[in-house]
């Protein structure tokens, strides 16, 4: 059986990338050496943000996609029906705040440049910031709101995506890892090698998240996504006193940031739930999956400086996850010009399910060769700031 | 009344002579023994459900009596999430149902910020 | 001077704490309770003590002179109210163990956290219950609360009360309820003949090595008898029925594998309902720990009772559900070997010894009373699985099929089954077998319900205060501790 497309990773990247694709008429299918939903994509907060994101390529994905999302919202709906669960888009906002003369300064001018990009970035009051989250610390000293961010339950959203996918024909096979390359006589892939036995394609994509420099390695080629570990905390559930995304504004330093150190920042939202999610922190550990209550205790205390009323919520459960972290802070979509029939959908950092969508409307142009919605350039694996992350392909397999 | 402390004086242990000790549960008092959890001084006092579930709005009460399903939590001297077969209780303490309603989803109603029940 | 903390005060965890003591080892005694005993020995408080306590316990005698040679021991740290909220593991040794002390759920309790040599792990186990019709009803409660108000309290949940579901803690279930004076209107087993035959006779000489057990459960007999209390099996509550709370019961006859059988339906009006059908080890330690588990989901240890985890050593329910025998001779192991013991010593023979009749006493309850996989057949669709969530069983199977999924990390984030306020402590296992005979292929994610990183709940504030230093921590003197409030 040879498929047009074999997606490697069965995340929200490969499930989004495996709907766009079929629905445009290509045979494909999904591998994952788990379940759908098994990685990253299970492990995160499931935010669609342009809140955290300055001007640059990163914010014009990040914005696309925030279109894409809610259309997304209603197709899914309908195209699935009642019964499958809802994927809890919410347009709720994000509302960001600092709480030093510093971080003010900071976030005003970075708010001032995103609305010369065109986000919605409205800065409020010490009143209107109290308006919309009334249990927020009163010591705060600027606050920005951004209508524009939003969030979706991230299994329930990669489970809907996979299931939409495969009502366009897609396949998929779990517990199925790569094991290596099929490469034709001049080099180019041309399919993968697992347990279940060869699988043919004219091209293979890449979506494995955190995961991909592993399975760009199976394949002979350097990818350098490094993984990032992301801890979170759940509370029980409360009544209903936090209304929109709220952040401190160092989260914005944390995500940008290089630094391999453990560094934490609040994010702190209600759930459908009824539950708080609080967040999180980066720390570049491996893929060490081990609990450190260090951690915990920070994000904690810094939760408390956004919402001291929290201090008596009880902490029912932590999870933590691997962001897929790029060097130089962009994703990779489109072909890798250094092995014919490869394709990468990967990189994503802490944005993967915002940006999903995005990417696979991207990745489907540039495929099936069709005008793409923006410049895909800067998403290339050729470009030059990953230049100098990547070592020469290996092609030993 | 289903549940009942067995009168100390019919008990073939023989306990020490009890000390009373009283709360509050929802404004009315509710009088045990001194060493009671507060589980046991509700349920004696003739009260089954404890509170009322977030999603059907379903009465709950003791389950498994130590610790583990979380069913009975009570508000106590205004700390949320205790679990009243876990504390014993103590004179003066102040019991409240917990109910903690689900936020209102995208499309329903909009939550009023400042209104919520403190 | 090899440091052991032993976390569990019941017979395990007393028992290691004494048998380290005996090699010299200083130990911290961790437990979540003010109290000594665990659930097995759960007993009146010391603000209002007994003069014949000792009547309602088996092994009381034992439990004294345990409880007063660690309590006099300078050697031994005994710290009540502690809270494990968080095991963390290192690189070397058996890691760190993050703990709060101060009233349950309380606010601004003390944290303290131990690097020790070694940890004794004896968490003990509580009720598994199966999810059926009515079980959300107040009135209805698992066997361990009945048992739990009335020796702790002396309280009976019910005046007309029905016990059903498997395994010999019925009896002791029901003997506590009329010892408190409800009505006990019946005892259901859920095996039948066949099974308890099989359970009870293929090696009856081994009931000889176990006949202080078999003592224990022939007082419960006697007692039943001298109540008349109908013993039935092959019957089971599949329902419970009532408003506000539980006003009646369905008996059934139900098949060997446990499906019900039509037609032999009987209403019983109650005011109570105790429900066990055995036991679910506590896991979340030995998981964090990185203890390796069995097929049967207890925790593996070798002949010293160390796991697979460096350091850490386990006894008593959470290795396999034994009994008191059992965890008195696997903990007394447990924390000689965690001192630095071997299980050569002459000191430890017969409690070598001891073990082996008991291990097999274990089995054969798993064989007579375990679990059978007709059980699902007593849920209609709104039957609640998961109670914190009030997850449906319809909605559980509706959202594995409609995602195909066959990852229970997927659909239980899904569905919110398990991810409530108990984290799948009560509804975990069943959620799992429900899902696995629903989904093609069964579950293949490889994920189970055990795994809880928060241990035990702690307050955000708690978490975020520094850590004292567990030894400049003062220890509340036996005599203040015992006051029984916090």
């Amino acid at each position: 059986m040879t498929n047009d497309v074999i997606i490697v990773g069965a995340g929200i990247i490969g499930a989004a990338c495996a709907r766009s694709l079929a629905a445009a008429g290509c045979d494909v299918t999904v591998v994952d050496r788990g379940t759908t939903a098994g990685g990253t994509s299970s492990a995160c907060e499931g935010n669609l943000l342009v809140s955290d994101k300055g001007p640059g390529y990163e914010l014009v994905l990040a914005q696309y996609a925030s279109t894409l999302w809610k259309a997304a919202a209603v197709d899914l709906t309908e195209q699935l029906g009642p019964q499958f669960p809802s994927v809890e888009y919410e347009a709720k906002g994000g509302l960001v705040v600092a709480t030093t003369e510093a971080g003010a300064r900071v976030l005003l001018d970075f708010a001032a440049s995103q609305r010369s990009a065109g986000v919605d970035a409205c800065v409020l009051d010490a009143d209107a910031a109290h308006e919309l989250e009334p249990d927020l610390t009163p010591g705060i000293t600027a606050a920005v709101h951004y209508p524009e961010d939003a969030q979706v339950q991230p299994t329930i959203a990669t489970e809907a995506l996979m299931a939409s996918a495969r009502r366009y024909g897609a396949r998929l096979l779990e517990n199925t890892p790569v094991t290596g390359a099929i490469l034709d006589s001049a080099g180019a892939l041309v399919g993968v090698k697992t347990p279940a036995g060869d699988l043919r394609a004219s091209r293979v994509l890449i979506a494995a998240g955190p995961w991909s420099g592993d399975v760009a390695a199976l394949l002979g080629v350097h990818l350098p996504v490094r993984p990032r570990r992301g801890e979170l905390l759940v509370t029980s559930r409360m009544p209903h006193r936090i209304f929109h995304k709220v952040y401190d504004a160092d989260y914005v330093g944390a995500v940008g940031s290089d630094d391999s150190a453990l560094q934490t920042s609040s994010v702190i939202e209600s759930t459908a739930g009824g539950t708080v999610l609080i967040g999180s922190s980066r720390q570049q550990v491996g893929f060490d999956a081990r609990l450190r209550v260090d951690a915990l205790s920070e994000i904690a205390a810094k939760a408390l400086r956004l919402f001291p009323f929290l201090a008596g919520a009880a902490v029912i459960r932590s999870y933590g996850g691997f962001r897929p972290f790029m060097p130089d802070h962009l994703p990779v979509i489109g072909e890798d010009p250094r092995m014919p029939g490869l394709w990468h959908a990967a990189g994503h950092e802490g944005a993967g399910i915002g940006l999903s969508l995005a990417t696979a409307e991207l990745l489907t142009a540039l495929m099936l060769k069709r005008p793409t919605h923006l410049d895909a350039s800067p998403f290339s694996a050729a470009r030059a700031s990953l230049a100098p992350h990547l070592k020469a392909a290996s092609y030993a397999i | 009344m289903p549940s009942r402390l067995l009168p100390f004086c019919n008990d073939s242990i023989r306990p020490a002579s009890p000390t009373p000790v009283t709360i509050t549960v929802n404004g009315e008092p509710m009088t045990g023994v001194t060493g009671q959890s507060l589980a046991g001084v509700i349920l004696a006092g003739g009260t089954l459900g404890f509170r009322h579930t977030s999603v059907a709005g379903r009465p709950r009460g003791v389950f498994c009596g130590i610790g583990v399903c979380y069913d009975c939590l009570v508000e106590v001297n205004d700390q949320r999430d205790v679990r009243a077969c876990q504390r014993r209780a103590a004179e003066g303490d102040v019991v409240r149902s917990q109910h903690d309603p689900l936020p209102a989803g995208p499309g329903e109603a909009t939550p009023t910020p400042g209104v919520t029940a403190s | 001077m090899i440091q052991v903390l032993v976390i569990g005060a019941g017979p395990a965890g007393l028992a290691a704490a004494r048998a380290a003591r005996r090699l010299g080892a200083s130990v911290t005694l961790l437990d979540s309770s003010d109290q000594l005993g665990g659930q097995f020995w759960r007993h009146l408080p010391a603000a209002r003590p007994a003069a014949r306590e000792r009547i309602l316990h088996h092994g009381w005698d034992t439990f004294q002179s345990l409880s007063a040679t660690l309590e006099s021991d300078g050697g031994c740290r005994i710290i009540r109210s502690a809270n494990v909220f968080a095991l963390e593991t290192a690189a070397a040794g058996p890691g760190t163990v993050h703990v709060i002390v101060g009233a349950p759920d309380g606010v601004g309790r003390k944290r303290l956290s131990f690097s020790p040599d070694a940890i004794v792990l004896a968490t003990g186990a509580h009720d598994r219950t199966l999810p059926f019709p009515g079980w959300d009803l107040p009135g209805v409660f698992t066997g361990g609360a009945a048992q739990a108000l009335a020796k702790g309290e002396r309280l009976a949940v019910g005046r007309r009360v029905v016990v059903s579901g498997a395994g010999p803690f019925l009896l002791p279930v029901a003997a506590s309820l009329v010892a408190v004076g409800s009505r006990v209107l019946g005892v259901y087993e859920a095996n039948r003949l066949p099974a308890l035959v099989r359970g009870w006779l293929p090696r009856p000489w081994q009931l000889l090595g176990a006949w202080k057990k078999g003592a224990e459960l022939g007082g419960y007999a006697r007692g039943h008898l001298a109540h008349r209390i109908p013993y039935k099996l092959g019957r089971a509550v599949v329902a419970a029925h009532g408003t506000d709370r539980v006003e009646s019961v369905t008996v059934a006859e139900i098949t060997a594998d446990w499906t019900p059988i039509p037609g032999t339906e009987r209403r019983i009006a109650v005011d109570a309902v105790c429900i066990s059908h055995g036991f679910t080890p506590r896991l979340e330690l030995a998981v964090a720990a990185g203890c390796a588990l069995t097929l049967e989901r207890f925790v593996r240890v070798d002949d010293r009772q160390h796991s697979s985890a460096p350091g850490v050593y386990a006894a008593g329910e959470i290795t396999g559900i034994g009994g008191v025998d059992l965890a008195l001779a696997e903990g007394t192991i447990a924390g000689h070997a965690a001192a630095g013991g071997t299980i050569g010593d002459r000191a430890l023979r017969t409690t070598v010894r001891g073990r082996r009749t008991f291990q097999g006493f274990a089995a054969r309850i798993e064989a007579a009373h375990g679990i059978r996989a007709g059980w699902p057949e007593m849920l209609t669709s709104d039957t609640i699985v998961c109670r914190c969530e009030e997850v449906t069983y319809g909605h559980l199977c509706e959202t594995a099929e409609s995602t195909g999924s066959r990852s229970l990390r997927a659909i239980k984030l899904s569905t919110r089954a398990g991810l409530g306020i108990c984290q799948g402590r009560i509804c975990g296992r069943s959620v799992e077998e429900l899902l696995a005979c629903r989904a093609g292929g069964g579950l293949v994610d490889g994920v189970n319900t055990d795994r809880r990183p928060i241990s035990g709940t702690i307050r955000l504030g708690e978490l975020a205060a520094a850590v004292t230093p567990a030894d400049s921590y003062r220890l509340t003197s036996t005599s203040e501790s015992s006051k029984g409030t916090l």
